[in-house]
């Protein structure tokens, strides 16, 4: 389905000697099939979310071709990969004054869906929908109630391949439990699409079918759940998982 | 009662902009078109009557009037026309009443059409008022579509107040100016919706004296500048009594557009708690990203999120 071929992105960096070329990722290939679940992981800083946005178009990489169902569609911008079928949830969801969440869902799903289905989605991420339906998309709803509606967000738009930026960012520990139902509802209803989402949550890291594990820009591990998921417990990235659930 | 006069096409449209109005409307109402009363109704409880000046209108609204409406719509379809026009409201104590008022001018020829309203609200005791107001203008042609209206309110105790102010599209030059007092107990709630495109220009000024004891008035303004269009928002409110005033202005520029925002307050007692707000700035690029990966090109995304700014 997605084929990244030898992705690489540099960012220019103010130093103290001037201008110099930072190196986010180097050289990534790898390839995401058809109806499977990818989880991302590694240390913060190692890339994961550039290349997420990558994906979805929102950075342009310095190098390399990403194909999808066997298109180039590494010069397509931001629109066109989510009229493609790339669908992409931030990991910090967007604010909006005056917009409503069935103007956002409706605005998704790309059409003038009942208020009814549009309720359907936000209970799916277990939001109470009566509640938030024509609530305002701004700054009143807190963090985990925004990562919920982005969620529902890229349920609405059902495309073939929905990416999620760390969806487990800014969610207190009660919700995480209930956002965890929700990806494993997605990933035993996966049919004709994929799922990638970046985690360091070893609750999602054990739904995968498959984990890649991204360092320093590179990809430190490419396998199976049961390959790489005993390699990780114990390890950097894994203690690293901890100090970032311990911080919430 | 006035029978209702012929309405052409373009007016009937100016109405509907304006007045969300398809036919006659139910409860009272006087319609004014090219600088004449096309059509007029009264109710057991409304009374509308001409100044005998003709500069205007009175609409008495009898104390106790429960869920009752005024329409006052204006329309102008005539290239050149300018007239200022005298409203007066005298709103009865107790009463329960939607007042909805606005002016659309479609101007095809090449000489300016002005219409400047003065409207005064005297809102009785206990009384509750919804008031609605729509600017709108339309037609090609080189005349400017001019609208300068003047709004009054004098709030007698323990009154409601709620002010729906729209202006979103072609009226070239507006100077909107509001002024009101507030006795004790009163409230007054104003939210401004102004648009402003091509080589616009508007000035929107608020003036709110809040002189009783328990009065409030919430003025929140939101507004969007495009194109190489100006605007000026000046809100003032004053404290003069154990009293809470709030305004908010919050602004989008675009293209060239340029845009003053000038809150201010003025407290002449300890017992007032006055608070403005003012931001200015373009749409965030993330809220354009965001909306482009649901699969809006980039002007879907800004229309979309400068449509729901101004609702």
């Amino acid at each position: 389905m997605l084929e990244l071929q030898n992705i690489s992105f540099d960012v220019a960096e103010e130093t103290a000697l001037g201008s110099e070329q930072k190196e986010i990722l180097n050289d990534i290939s790898l390839t995401i099939e058809d109806n499977t679940f990818v989880v991302i992981t590694g240390p913060n800083g190692g890339g994961k979310s550039t290349l997420a946005k990558i994906i979805a178009g929102i950075e342009k990489p310095t190098a390399g071709r990403i194909l999808f169902d066997g298109k180039d569609i590494t010069s397509l911008n931001v629109t066109d990969r989510a009229k493609a079928g790339i669908s992409f949830a931030f990991q910090q969801p967007v604010r909006f004054k005056g917009i409503q969440v069935l103007d956002l869902i409706r605005l998704a799903a790309g059409r003038r869906l009942s208020t009814a289905d549009a309720c359907q989605y936000l209970a799916e991420v277990g939001l109470c929908a009566k509640d938030y339906i024509n609530r305002e998309v701004n700054a009143s709803l807190s963090g985990g109630e925004l990562k919920r509606i982005e969620i529902a967000t890229v349920l609405a738009r059902s495309t073939r391949l929905s990416v999620f930026d760390e969806p487990e960012a800014g969610i207190d520990l009660w919700s995480f439990q209930n956002l965890i139902s929700v990806f494993e509802k997605m990933r035993a209803r996966i049919h004709d699409s994929s799922i990638m989402i970046i985690s360091h949550q070893e609750r999602i890291l054990e739904i995968a079918d498959k984990i890649i594990v991204l360092n320093d820009g590179r990809i430190a591990a490419n396998g199976t759940k049961e390959e790489i998921l005993p390699t990780l417990i114990g390890t950097a990235s894994a203690v690293e998982a901890c100090k970032v659930l311990t911080d919430k | 009662m006035l029978q209702i006069k012929e309405i052409d096409e373009i007016q009937k449209r100016l109405l509907m902009e304006v007045a969300d109005l398809h036919e006659v409307p139910e409860g009272a109402y006087n319609i004014r078109a090219n600088g004449e009363a096309a059509a007029r109704n009264t109710t057991a409880n409304i009374d509308i009557i001409s100044k005998e000046d003709g500069s205007g209108i009175d609409i008495r609204i009898k104390p106790g009037t429960k869920k009752e409406s005024v329409h006052i719509p204006v329309v102008l379809s005539k290239s050149g026309l300018k007239e200022v026009v005298y409203n007066d409201f005298y709103i009865g104590e107790d009463s329960d009443v939607i007042i909805v008022a606005g002016c659309g001018i479609d101007n095809c020829g090449s000489q300016d059409s002005q219409h400047d309203g003065i409207h005064r609200f005297y809102v009785g005791k206990n009384a509750k008022v919804k008031y609605v107001e729509k600017h709108y203008g339309s037609g090609n042609g080189t005349g400017k579509r001019l609208l300068n209206p003047g709004t009054e309110v004098h709030m007698d105790e323990n009154s409601t107040m709620e002010m729906e102010m729209v202006q979103i599209k072609g009226v070239d030059s507006t100077k909107r100016e509001t002024k009101c007092d507030l006795k004790a107990g009163a409230r007054l709630v104003v939210h401004e919706r102004l648009m402003t495109h091509g080589t616009q220009d508007a000035y929107s000024i608020y003036n709110v004296s809040l002189d009783g004891d328990g009065s409030s008035a919430d003025v929140v303004s939101r507004s969007v500048a495009r194109d190489k269009s100006y605007q000026k928002l000046d809100m003032c409110i004053l404290g003069n009594a154990a009293c809470s005033g709030h305004t908010e202005c919050d602004s989008i520029i675009m293209d060239e557009g340029r845009i003053l925002a000038v809150p201010s307050l003025e407290a002449n007692s300890t017992e007032a708690a006055l608070v403005h707000e003012a931001a200015i700035g373009k749409i965030a690029g993330e809220q354009i990203i965001k909306l482009m990966t649901l699969g809006l090109t980039e002007a879907e995304a800004e229309e979309q999120i400068i449509n729901g700014f101004l609702k």
